[in-house]
């Protein structure tokens, strides 16, 4: 498990991080959100090693990490970058062997991974020649080939098709259900949302949410509730204490003790369906920063 | 999965540096141009200079010149032989004058071929000098202008830093190796790299020379080359950490002018140095000692056997003490510049310990 305790940063008399606190758990698939600014991409480079924190420790299996241990992290910049000029497969296997990794092993995983990310093809070709998408592929390749303990992504989704995401995603999972952590940061809410076990949510450099991703949406999900019945739906206004929502026929969304508008709407006829509405992350995002 | 060690590191990023360098065309070019121009230098003189003065002569006067070294035309009289001068056709006119001879020209009196019809008294040297100043001369320049290219090529060092700060590589770089890694493995592959072309320059002079039939100055070059390759190597390092600071110091090749102009200075101010002062004995002792200008000044003495060969060790020693000193301080530069984007950064901002 990596565990980040009390990190703070300033650049100058900005504070960026003030005792920024989170997990991320092996095996599961961490989303780290927060607006622009919010701190995101300041963490994992602390994280990283490539910034340094003015406090706090970043720990990994309890030890904290040590410029010995980083090579075994896994990491993709926010700002992408590989050598323009140097052929897709022989930078990817030279950033293996740059890991550590032996020249043999380094070249079987590149294989692999460019299988994975179906760029094969594209294995004997200059960076520069590849477009921005398949840029991107390689840059998640170049996280991924020295087989990374842990892993760190800032962005991995940004600037890839529909297509490609799910691509990126197949290789993301198959690690995360090895027992890898994955920490990446997105602002694309709805990928998160589909995507992510776990949820640790930044706003101005403080931790403003943090739980696995069903535990923050009960948590938020308050008193809200949808009934589906089978006539018209306006008697709910009428129950003591009711706040009607949304009424659409048949359909009503409402804040009120459910049990006494479940009775009455079980005396008045068909009920279709009764569900407390949890709200989404991006709703929960909204409501926290 | 072992980390890397800072040697595998080191010679990981050196062979990607040396890699990429020799797929460049500018490095073929420069290469080939340079051994082109060291053929060029040895073997054209040869070929054209060294042609005899064409004169014309009339009447008597072709007896005179008879036998000398110069390239007679006899022609009928006074008048025609002037005409060939003014002609351009030939550089002088010998003609009989009275009971001698007497030279037409057109506007220089012609020395070479004056000296030819004078008898020159014998000279005794009590000393004699193992080679002459037009073979320094040759020496201080041919082994200023690979001083010089190689210097220069150090440049290829700050281009590669400012692409991988450029393109942001650096931060999987940075957590990945030590800085001193990237620092030592760029000195280390182009340092290789010149070592490879300053060797094959080193087994291409002798044969131009011979192609030039100059083998008796092979006797002398040899010794000297042996000097000039260890202090080009060390000098070539001394240059190149400082370039790496200067690609350090930018975040875009755009910017790189800004921060190259000292580094270049440190690189042409020797060269010119040198080849201003290499006939003053004294300035050139100086420059023998100083670092930078030791790689081209103390080979050059050594070749003039105006050096002792001690006084070249000890030299060669200040040389790699102050190596070691300013690498010391590249790397200290380079650290705390390497991961600052944005404007340049300075001098005494990369110095300042990490926040």
């Amino acid at each position: 498990m990596l565990t980040v305790r009390g990190i703070s940063r300033s650049f100058g008399d900005h504070r960026v991080l003030d005792e920024v606190s989170f997990d991320v758990k092996p095996g599961r698939m961490t989303g780290f959100l927060g607006a622009n600014g919010s701190g995101k991409t300041t963490t994992m480079r602390i994280v990283l090693g490539v910034l340094a924190a003015h406090g706090g420790t970043v720990s990994w299996q309890g030890e904290p990490v040590t410029p010995q241990r980083r090579p075994h992290f896994g990491y993709m910049p926010e700002e992408r970058g590989l050598y323009p000029k140097m052929k897709v497969r022989e930078q990817i296997t030279w950033l293996g062997r740059l890991h550590g990794v032996d020249r043999t092993v380094a070249e079987r995983n590149t294989d692999q991974l460019l299988e994975d990310l179906e760029l094969t093809g594209r294995a004997n070709d200059r960076l520069e020649q590849l477009s921005l998408g398949n840029q991107q592929r390689v840059q998640i390749a170049a996280a991924l080939v020295h087989d990374p303990d842990v892993l760190i992504l800032d962005e991995p989704f940004s600037g890839l098709d529909p297509i490609a995401v799910e691509t990126v995603l197949d290789v993301l999972r198959k690690r995360a259900a090895n027992g890898v952590p994955v920490l990446f940061s997105s602002h694309q809410l709805a990928i998160v949302e589909r995507l992510c076990d776990d949820v640790v949510i930044i706003s101005k450099g403080r931790i403003a949410a943090n739980g696995s991703r069903e535990e923050l949406r009960q948590n938020h999900a308050g008193t809200r509730y949808e009934i589906v019945v089978a006539e018209d739906a306006g008697w709910v206004r009428d129950v003591p204490g009711a706040t009607i929502l949304e009424l659409d026929g048949p359909r009503a969304v409402f804040e009120a003790e459910p049990q006494r508008v479940l009775a009455e709407a079980v005396k008045r006829g068909e009920v279709r369906s009764f569900t407390p509405v949890v709200p989404t992350l991006d709703e929960i995002f909204k409501e926290v920063i | 999965m072992a980390r890397a060690s800072f040697s595998q590191a080191t010679w990981l990023v050196a062979e990607r540096e040396m890699k990429t360098f020799v797929t460049t065309k500018g490095f073929w070019i420069g290469f080939v141009a340079t051994i082109v121009g060291l053929f060029a230098l040895t073997v054209l003189p040869t070929v054209f200079g060294d042609d005899d003065p064409k004169v014309a002569a009339v009447g008597s006067a072709v007896q005179v010149v008879q036998g000398k070294a110069l390239d007679v035309r006899e022609v009928a009289d006074v008048q025609a032989a002037s005409e060939l001068v003014r002609a351009d056709e030939v550089e002088a006119a010998i003609v009989p004058d009275g009971s001698g001879i007497k030279v037409i020209a057109l506007n220089d009196p012609p020395n070479d071929v004056i000296r030819q019809l004078v008898a020159s008294p014998p000279v005794e040297l009590l000393d004699a000098s193992a080679v002459n100043s037009g073979q320094r001369f040759v020496t201080v320049l041919v082994f200023g202008l690979v001083f010089l290219m190689f210097g220069m090529g150090g440049a290829a060092i700050a281009q590669s830093t400012v692409t991988e700060k450029q393109t942001r590589i650096v931060e999987i770089l940075v957590s990945t190796v030590p800085v001193r890694a990237l620092l030592a493995g760029k000195i280390l592959g182009h340092t290789i790299l010149t070592l490879g072309q300053v060797v094959v320059l080193a087994l291409a002079a002798p044969i131009a020379l011979r192609v030039a039939g100059l083998g008796e100055l092979l006797a002398v070059v040899v010794p000297a080359l042996g000097w000039f390759v260890p202090f080009l190597m060390l000098g070539f390092v001394l240059i190149s950490s400082m370039w790496a600071v200067a690609g350090a110091l930018v975040s875009r090749q755009e910017d790189l002018g800004s921060t190259m102009g000292l580094v270049m200075l440190a690189v042409m101010g020797p060269y010119f140095g040198v080849q201003f002062f290499f006939d003053n004995a004294a300035v050139l002792a100086v420059m023998s000692y100083v670092p930078f200008t030791a790689g081209v000044a103390m080979p050059v003495r050594m070749f003039a056997q105006q050096a002792q060969p001690w006084e070249a060790l000890l030299s060669l020693g200040i040389l790699a003490a102050t190596v070691v000193a300013i690498l010391l301080v590249a790397s200290r530069l380079y650290t705390g510049s390497l991961l600052q984007t944005g404007a340049r950064v300075k001098l005494s901002r990369a110095w300042a310990p990490a926040e």
